[in-house]
């Protein structure tokens, strides 16, 4: 009950802060909001059920692309995401029930292949899914009336999506199904003795997760009123690997941080290379290379200093202050 | 028939790569139980490394030198600043980290480089003469032959490689006697490094050319080679190499060069589901 | 009385918070095979690993020839003359019998004796010089034990240290091991530290015993008073 309030609490909040915001932030809150569907699936994945995918750009694509070409067949947005989540969850399944049979660096490697591999499908089926270039799409304008801005109903789409999932991947965590995954990443052998299907729970973890990340595309789509290949390149899976770590892998609360971090930081680099005269050309080298860079070091360096990410270091300075 | 012996060629040529890099794989794997996911990105900065001395020198010798030197550097650097430090309380910290470097490096290449395609012109003719072969091709199998070769000697014949094999299997017992553990993990390391920088030397003129992500997909084949062929086992993962190359070049010669990257993906599953151990692993050895 | 090589002072170990040792002191002179007894759980193990290097004291000291080791590591160990062959499983499965065994002198720098050693080991354990070629997971336990026992005799050490040497091994094929520690002691001035739960075996050629008790040493005297101390087998060691 207490998660209902606290969802319905921060969702008028945040939808508050909309009406505030200009065009261009509630495009960048819009953003934190679709990558926040995808990082929560991919904490309840990695962090609570212990399956590491690198795959999760692909399954974002997966979802991204069917609400484009879903837009472009019946313009219904509600039933574009929901067939964009279903398609997805229809091939996390597919990956889940290969991934549930695979360990460590072998399930990374698989779904390294699939990451790698995949965009490849969009110049493979070139006359479907328009090849390197892609696919525009239309949007519907907000039923407010047109001097309703634009951004902000795309924000109040993403929010929506962003906070159900909250919702229900909270709710999941905290049923049996959540203490299952736990058990399972705790001890595959322990999990079993006391009753508990591995492979089912790890299919079902899969399954929850790329519907995370299916409606997380599906909403980027719509924010972007396209899809193409390079927006779902293998960095976007790792990306997001190093949005949950960072984060603090195995809290919902990490994955925020984590969504948070994959729109703020690139902002923050281009802010940082703005005032530092550059050359035009070094300029540009920077400003797609230099967020990567700083996502990499900030994903080593917070493996070898605090595994426990940024939510681990919360929690340990609020219980020290307890303890007090 | 012609068509055959060129894919069987090119194939194997390719396979030979592919083999090698999934060597380099192996070698990590059994010295620390990790695998190397920044092992590409590792390649391909030796490959930008070995470019610029080309360009500064005029020799391509000096700058195919200066790539496997600099493949050594880098695998010597990444062992000790990295991954020496990565807590092994969960086989995913490796795994993470390794894709955090593969971020890094790919990165700081295209700061320094740029984001697009650099030509890389093969070091000799690739046209087909005798038997299908190119002198490129012949080029390929002798440098991998000789890195196989030397590797199998190193590991089986000479203390060194007797300290190496000892500290993968058994790190305490080899402290024990006397063996320096880390610094064979680091002679590891180095060593698959700059086989990894080879294999990247080779493959790369063979493809559109030097890019920050030149590698991502010859690593995802290594990757799979090497599965074929049981990450323990070096043979397996020559052999594995060998097949996997031969396998993508049919398909892409007779179903077409789109379908080759499901492809991969297909032959990976099936051999992970089917014998997850690969197809050479030696058995029982650890199990007792 | 001549200056022992090895001294332990008061070392306190373990691997978590708790400690596992507790203040042991106990020292081995040259030429002396020293039995450590106790029953499961009372630290020998751990006694072992703190004296080879592979778990660092938490207090206290080990001296090998009046040479402080808190800063020599466990691999620089060996070349200052001792050896440990740890519980179990110290045969490398993966390797051959002869690989096993040169790998225990490697570190030597006088080949030519590091060679000599290595015939020596395989005269003296006849079964494994008809297995040269196997891989350490093809041979049987004894041949096993033999072969870990070897591969510490080919560092020539001053003092070896054994943990459950019979552990598993027939009762004749220990009586010889015994008897072989014997001979390297009298033979080479061989210090041994030898844990053991065949009490009986143990005592039959040790010079003195130690008795462990959950992590401290509770009697320490000559091994022949521990033969005969009933009460004290029936308290600590359990027959
Ligand atoms: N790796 C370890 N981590 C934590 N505790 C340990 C570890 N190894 C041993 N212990 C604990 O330390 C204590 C002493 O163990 P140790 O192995 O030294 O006993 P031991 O005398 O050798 O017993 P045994 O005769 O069964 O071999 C035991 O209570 C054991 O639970
Ligand atoms: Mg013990």
């Amino acid at each position: 009950m207490k998660r209902y309030l606290w969802t319905i609490g921060f969702g008028v909040a945040l939808f508050g802060l909309t009406c505030l915001l200009p065009s261009f932030q509630n495009y960048q809150l819009a953003t934190v909001a679709a990558y926040l569907c995808a990082t929560a699936g991919l904490t309840v994945l990695t962090g609570q059920c212990g399956q590491l995918s690198l795959g999760h750009g692909a399954l974002m694509a997966t979802g991204a692309y069917t609400v484009a070409l879903m837009q472009s067949a019946f313009e219904n947005l509600p039933l574009s995401l929901v067939a964009g989540v279903l398609v997805t969850v229809l091939a996390g399944a597919v990956i889940g029930v290969a991934a549930a049979r695979l360990r460590g660096p072998y399930l990374a490697g698989v779904t390294l292949a699939v990451a790698v591999v995949v965009p490849g499908i969009a110049t493979m089926f070139h006359d479907v899914l328009g090849g390197d270039q892609g696919l525009t799409f239309y949007l519907a304008p907000p039923p407010f009336g047109y001097d309703f801005p634009f951004e902000r109903w795309q924000a109040w789409i993403a929010l929506t999506a962003a906070l159900l999932t909250m919702l229900l991947l909270g709710n999941l965590a905290a049923s049996r199904y959540g203490r299952a995954f736990r058990a399972v990443r705790d001890d595959e052998i322990a999990a079993q003795l006391s009753g508990i299907h591995v492979a089912r729970t790890q299919v079902l973890a899969f399954v929850v997760s790329a519907a995370g990340a299916g409606l997380g595309g599906g909403v980027l789509a719509v924010l972007a009123l396209s899809v193409s290949p390079g927006a779902f390149s293998l960095t976007l899976s790792l990306f997001l690997v190093m949005a949950i770590v960072v984060g603090g892998l195995g809290s919902l609360a990490g994955a925020v941080w984590g969504a948070f971090l994959l729109v703020a930081l690139p902002d923050l680099t281009a802010r940082v290379t703005e005032v530092v005269p550059l050359s035009p050309a070094l300029a540009q080298r920077l400003e797609g290379n230099l967020p990567l860079a700083v996502f990499g070091i900030t994903l080593v360096v917070v493996m070898l200093a605090a595994p426990g990410g940024i939510q681990g270091l919360i929690s340990s300075a609020l219980t020290a202050k307890r303890g007090r | 028939m012609d068509r055959i012996v060129f894919l069987t060629v090119d194939g194997l040529s390719r396979g030979a790569v592919y083999a090698a890099m999934a060597l380099a794989l192996v070698l990590i794997w059994r010295g620390a139980r990790i695998v190397n996911f920044a092992q590409g990105a590792m390649a391909v900065a030796a490959a930008y490394a070995g470019h610029s001395v080309t360009a500064a020198t005029g020799s391509f010798w000096l700058g195919f030198l200066a790539a496997l030197a600099a493949g050594l550097a880098l695998g010597w650097l990444v062992e000790r600043l990295v991954m020496r430090h990565v807590g092994h309380d969960r086989p995913l910290n490796a795994v993470i980290v390794a894709l955090g470097l593969v971020l890094l490096i790919t990165a700081v290449l295209g700061i320094v480089y740029g984001n697009e395609f650099r030509p890389a012109p093969p070091a000799f003719d690739r046209t087909a003469g005798f038997a299908g072969l190119s002198p490129y091709d012949i080029f390929v199998f002798l440098s991998v032959a000789v890195t196989v070769g030397a590797l199998a000697v190193l590991f089986t014949r000479t203390k060194a490689g007797l300290r190496l094999r000892a500290s993968a299997f058994a790190p305490e017992v080899s402290r024990l006697l006397g063996v320096n553990v880390g610094g064979m993990l680091l002679l590891g390391w180095v060593l698959a490094a700059g086989v990894g920088a080879l294999a990247g030397m080779l493959i790369i003129p063979t493809e559109f050319g030097l890019h920050p992500n030149a590698m991502d997909r010859s690593f995802v084949v290594a990757f799979t080679a090497a599965v074929v062929g049981g990450l323990d086992s070096p043979l397996g993962a020559v052999i594995g190499g060998l097949a996997v190359g031969l396998v993508l070049s049919f398909v892409g010669g007779y179903l077409g060069d789109q379908v080759t990257p499901l492809a991969i993906i297909v032959l990976l599953l099936a051999v992970l589901l089917i014998r997850p151990d690969g197809l050479f692993a030696a058995r029982a050895a650890r199990r007792i | 009385m001549t200056a022992p090589l090895l001294e332990i002072q008061t070392i306190t170990a373990g691997y978590g918070a708790a400690p596992v040792l507790h203040e042991i002191t106990l020292s081995v002179p040259p030429r002396t095979i020293v039995a450590v007894l106790g029953a499961n759980g009372a630290g020998k193990t751990t006694l072992l690993r703190t004296v080879s290097g592979l778990l660092r004291p938490t207090s206290g000291a080990v001296r090998l020839a009046e040479e402080d080791l808190a800063r020599v590591p466990v691999e620089h160990r060996v070349r200052r003359g001792m050896a440990h062959v740890p519980e179990g499983r110290g045969v490398v499965a993966e390797l051959t019998v002869d690989e096993n065994l040169r790998l225990g002198g490697l570190f030597r720098t006088d080949r030519r004796d590091a060679r000599r050693a290595l015939a020596e080991v395989y005269t003296l354990f006849e079964p494994l010089a008809r297995r040269r070629g196997h891989a350490g997971h093809q041979l049987s336990g004894g041949e096993r034990q033999m072969l870990a026992i070897g591969r510490a005799l080919v560092g020539r050490p001053r003092l070896l240290l054994l943990d459950e040497p019979s552990l598993g091994l027939a009762p004749r094929v220990t009586a010889q091991l015994m008897g072989l520690l014997a001979r390297l002691r009298d033979d080479t001035g061989l210090a041994v530290l030898l844990v053991e739960q065949n009490v009986r075996s143990a005592l039959s050629v040790a010079d003195r015993g130690v008795v462990m008790s959950l992590g401290r040493v509770v009697r320490e005297a000559d091994a022949a008073l521990l033969r005969d101390d009933d009460a004290l087998r029936h308290a600590y060691l359990g027959f």
